[in-house]
């Protein structure tokens, strides 16, 4: 199939045509304007998936080289560049699966300003999607920038109780880490002359600049991606966000942490890189113990997964400055597979909290008996989170350690060790929740999941379970963009 | 005398305003007060005809070098004097409502702008100082306008008294530098400092700077703003905010580029020194504010820290991006502005932070705007307030200045907090109970707040390019003189 021109604005933009339609719909018809916001918002992600799905089956994933190229000079100083590889492909994808599912999943749960809620979530998909698309510095910048008001405004008008300070401890972090980030991209713009990401790849920093560079923006991926000690802010937002903005906080806006690393430390500052590897390590080593021990501890379960989450962070980070195939291989992977999961887990707390308006772990007990098809989900989204063989947990888990084993074995066993503390909290929870005699009295009447519900996590058991035994069908994508990105980083160390 | 001729010419904008002004003072005098609106539409007719004058005039200089008319001082104009024309649309419907309508306001405004178009064309020390005074008088005035409000009054008099400490310094800087120099005129100036290495000079440029400094209310000479905010008349207050803040930078990048160019390294730190203090002023003082005027001043004084970190950069990117920030600025403080007038509940305005609770359900579009507006002045791209600091930081981390830039980065995400709790106040916050809802907006202020919040989104996204282009000019051209 050729490639279709303009694709990769029409995915971009997509969203955003949806938001309009919701907003002229509300003007023309305010009383029936809430049924018209979701199904406009579904039907719009919907198509921005399909328009997706056919981007990947146009992509040629053995070509390392950017695909769907789209380039105009903006002004002076900043250009309309946009392009994607095999890795960021892969983002816009799960970023087109999830937005669907996230519509759905507020369906009926949210009842108040629903207009507002579509169009923030619409024009959060639009953001996430640039960020993935955009082979410019400060197109990037502008994207990976403007998710933070849409994700500000979900978490403080339809979060819960303590929703302000959650929303405004999001905001001011994230916008701290990435101040630092629109620093050095000036410098780099102004010393090089270019803005585009490509070109700026093959430029080689000097090695006085490299270590500044590295750690600004290292100092914004971080914040995002969570990593130990900066990840404070993510179990609040989380506790505090509805459903969907969980998911999609931990599916996505973590990933961009993530991409960041893999788009800028690592093929730009490749010496500096080398130099903080072992920092980097430290850290994910001390987030994958630590954070798993405080997970352990949680009594609210959308905390403990989202300590969970920081934990399994760790593992992406390591995997990326390991700096080999395995490494970033198995660090993408475990992204994108982390995508599926979490989502689902948030998914998962939804569907109770929903039902019961709590989520404390201490007042749930004996739910196996009420709803066998809830448990049987649960279970194996629990067990994909500790990385059980056969769900794509496991593929990352594993393939980010047998990366970090050839450059540090000292990390892989800490690693290795916070797959077992993983598995100690994930079925603690399990347990409490689902196992034993019902104990409170309220949970008599709980009731299983609904069609609604199950037609939103099918796509994501598929999903986690396909690629548990198909990581082909992600690894092939990646693996021309990924051995290009090593094989440089590696030339450029000089190993 | 085709020498004067020229000269005349050259200085036409401002002699426009002058006996225009001048004439509409003696229309006023035998009409009376029931004049004032047609005096101000009058006034805004003149204030855009000197623009056209401005813009279409010739470039040179008049008058022995006393006056400059180059791109920078075009440039500066038309934003200084359109500024004008906006304030006095502002002034115009708010002097009616508080029953104060009176000719003489926009005839002030249209002599300070006269004084302000002679601070962006100053080509010496004398038409520098003439140009401050005359703009300067006219804003006294201005600011205790409601005279018979005790804090128009407080304010007045306020700014009169640190208004004349601060042309005391400035003066007396201006008479060490003619004193070790011999010449008032910059060039000459600059040709002496280039020759010879002078300590009295420097001390003197130091006087200079901290007279200067004054007018753009940077910290640590910014005691007066705060209460100036708060107790001038607003449309008054969005005047003070906008023209002479643009025509005293330009002022700024002209005497410091101009007949300083060589003593870079010198004002350099003095400007850096005073970006940083009104960084932390700006930011740290703005937190604990519960008046939106007050927090306007706060905001403004760290707002002024960036631009003239532009200048303090030393380059022509840097004064290009301290004219694209002034410009970007301008067009948001008018929206803020706009959007305060147009505010009130019961008759009375909404001045309190907190007040502004409910505005959502009321007023979905105004608090659309003012939303729009707050993620902007806090530099949210792709808004203007972002393109305002991405050039001024641009300029700075190609001079050099990583720390500084570092510094002023980190002072915004904390100054981020008080325009998030604007947005969250709009929005996350349901109507306090008891709270009767908010009058009519007038249709002037509603108008200029709408513009100015689709100025900063979405139209900005286009016009950055031009204003890039026609700042460039600016920048490139001046110091020809």
């Amino acid at each position: 199939m050729p490639q279709i021109p303009y694709i990769l604005s029409v995915v971009t933009f997509l969203p955003l045509v949806g938001a309009g339609l919701i907003l002229l719909a509300r003007l023309f018809n305010k009383a029936g304007a809430d049924g018209a916001a979701r199904w406009i918002a579904l039907l719009t992600t919907l198509v921005t998936l399909a328009v997706s799905a056919v981007l990947v089956a146009t992509f040629d994933p053995s070509s390392a080289a950017y695909q769907f190229v789209e380039r105009y000079v903006w002004f002076a100083g900043a250009e309309y560049h946009m392009g994607v590889d095999g890795i960021s492909i892969l983002f816009v994808l799960l970023t087109a699966f999830l937005m669907p599912i996230c519509i759905l999943a507020s369906w009926t749960t949210i009842k108040d300003r629903v207009v507002d809620y579509m169009i923030a979530f619409l024009v959060l998909e639009t953001l996430v999607i640039g960020v993935f698309t955009s082979l410019d510095l400060f197109l990037f910048y502008i994207f990976f920038e403007g998710t933070l008001v849409p994700m500000f405004i979900i978490i403080g008008v339809w979060g819960g109780a303590n929703r302000i300070y959650a929303s405004y401890k999001f905001f001011l972090y994230t916008l701290l880490g990435s101040v630092l980030m629109l620093l050095a991209m000036l410098w780099m713009a102004a010393e090089t002359g270019t803005t585009s990401i490509p070109a700026l790849k093959e430029y080689a920093f000097s090695a006085e600049a490299q270590p500044l560079l590295w750690l600004a923006f290292f100092a914004s991926f971080a914040v995002k991606m969570p990593m130990w000690p900066v990840h404070t802010w993510l179990p609040d937002a989380h506790v505090q966000a509805p459903t969907a903005g969980s998911v999609i906080l931990a599916g996505i806006l973590l990933k961009l942490g993530g991409y960041g690393f893999l788009l800028f430390n690592l093929p730009m500052f490749p010496q500096a890189s080398q130099t903080f590897a072992p920092l980097v390590f430290a850290l994910s080593a001390i987030a994958i113990v630590y954070t798993s021990l405080v997970a352990f501890r949680q009594t609210d379960m959308k905390k403990l997964i989202a300590y969970s989450s920081v934990a399994h962070m760790g593992f992406v980070t390591m995997g990326i400055f390991a700096g080999n195939d395995q490494g970033v291989q198995g660090a993408v992977f475990q992204m994108l597979s982390h995508g599926l999961i979490s989502g689902a887990l948030f998914l998962c707390v939804g569907v109770v909290y929903d039902r019961m308006h709590t989520r404390e772990i201490a007042l749930y007990g004996g739910l196996t008996a009420r709803m066998p098809w809830f448990a049987a989900i649960f279970m194996l989204f629990t067990m994909a989170n500790v990385g059980l063989p056969g769900t794509s947990g496991f593929i990352g888990e594993i393939l980010t350690m047998v990366g970090i084993y050839e450059v540090s074995t000292w990390t892989a066993l800490f690693a290795a060790s916070g797959v077992i503390f993983s598995a100690v909290y994930a079925l603690t929870l399990y347990r409490n929740v689902m196992f034993g005699e019902i104990t409170n009295p309220a949970m008599k009447a709980i009731t299983d999941v609904d069609k609604r519900e199950l037609l939103i996590f099918a796509p994501l058991i598929i999903g986690t379970l396909w690629l548990g035994f198909q990581p082909g069908l992600v690894l092939d994508y990646t693996a021309a963009s990924v051995e290009a990105l090593t094989t440089t980083y590696r030339a450029a160390i000089g190993g | 005398m085709p020498d004067l001729i020229s000269a005349l010419h050259l200085s036409a904008p401002e002699a426009t305003l002058a006996v225009g002004g001048l004439v509409l003072l003696m229309l006023g005098a035998f009409m009376g007060d029931k004049s004032a609106r047609f005096i101000s539409a009058l006034s805004v007719g003149l204030l855009v005809a000197a623009t056209a004058v401005a813009v279409t005039g010739p470039l040179g200089m008049a008058f022995n070098g006393a006056y400059v008319a180059d791109p920078l001082a075009v440039y500066g104009k038309a934003v200084i004097f359109l500024s004008s024309a906006v304030a006095i649309v502002l002034g115009d419907g708010w002097m009616k409502r508080s029953r104060i309508a009176k000719f003489e306001y926009p005839i002030l405004i249209v002599l300070a702008s006269a004084g302000m178009g002679m601070m962006a064309s100053s080509g010496d020390l004398i038409s520098l100082y003439v140009g401050i005074e005359l703009h300067s008088l006219a804003l006294y005035i201005l600011a205790a306008y409601h005279r018979d409000d005790l804090k128009a009054s407080e304010a007045g008099l306020k700014y009169f008294v640190l208004g004349a400490l601060s042309s005391g310094l400035l003066l007396y800087g201006a008479s060490l530098i003619y004193g070790f120099t011999g010449s008032m005129r910059f060039d000459e100036i600059a040709a002496y400092a280039a020759a010879n290495e002078s300590t009295g000079l420097i001390f003197g440029l130091v006087f200079l700077i901290c007279g200067l400094a004054f007018k753009v209310s940077a910290a640590p000479f910014h005691m007066w703003t705060p209460d100036v905010y708060e107790g001038a008349p607003t449309p008054v207050v969005a005047l003070f905010a906008t023209a002479p803040k643009v025509a005293a930078m330009v002022l700024i990048a002209r005497t410091l580029e101009g007949a300083f160019a060589g003593s870079h390294d010198q004002w350099s730190q003095v400007l850096i020194l005073i970006s940083l203090i009104s960084f932390a002023v700006g930011a740290f003082g703005g937190l604990v504010q519960k008046d939106l005027q007050r927090l306007l001043a706060y905001s403004s004084i760290a707002n002024i820290g960036y631009a003239l970190l532009g200048i303090a950069a030393g380059t022509t990117l840097g004064v290009q991006a301290m004219l694209i920030f002034m410009t970007l600025y301008v067009i948001d403080q008018f929206g803020f502005f706009a959007i305060l007038l147009s505010l009130s509940r019961g008759g009375k305005p909404i001045r309190k932070i907190a007040d502004l609770a409910g505005l959502r359900k009321d007023k979905p579009v105004t608090a659309i705007a003012l939303t729009v507006l707050s993620l902007s002045v806090l530099g949210m791209p792709p808004l203007a307030g972002f393109w305002a600091k991405f050039y001024v930081f641009g300029a700075a981390a190609d001079a050099g200045y990583w720390m500084v830039g570092a510094a002023g980065l980190v002072a915004s995400v904390v100054a981020g907090f008080y325009y998030l709790r604007i947005i969250k106040l709009m929005w996350f916050d349901p109507t306090p109970e008891g709270v009767g809802p908010t009058d009519a907006s007038p249709v002037e202020a509603k108008t200029i707040a709408w513009a100015s919040a689709a100025f900063s989104f979405p139209l900005v996204i286009v016009a950055i390019g031009w204003i890039d282009h026609f700042a460039g000019i600016a920048a490139t051209g001046f110091g020809a003189g």
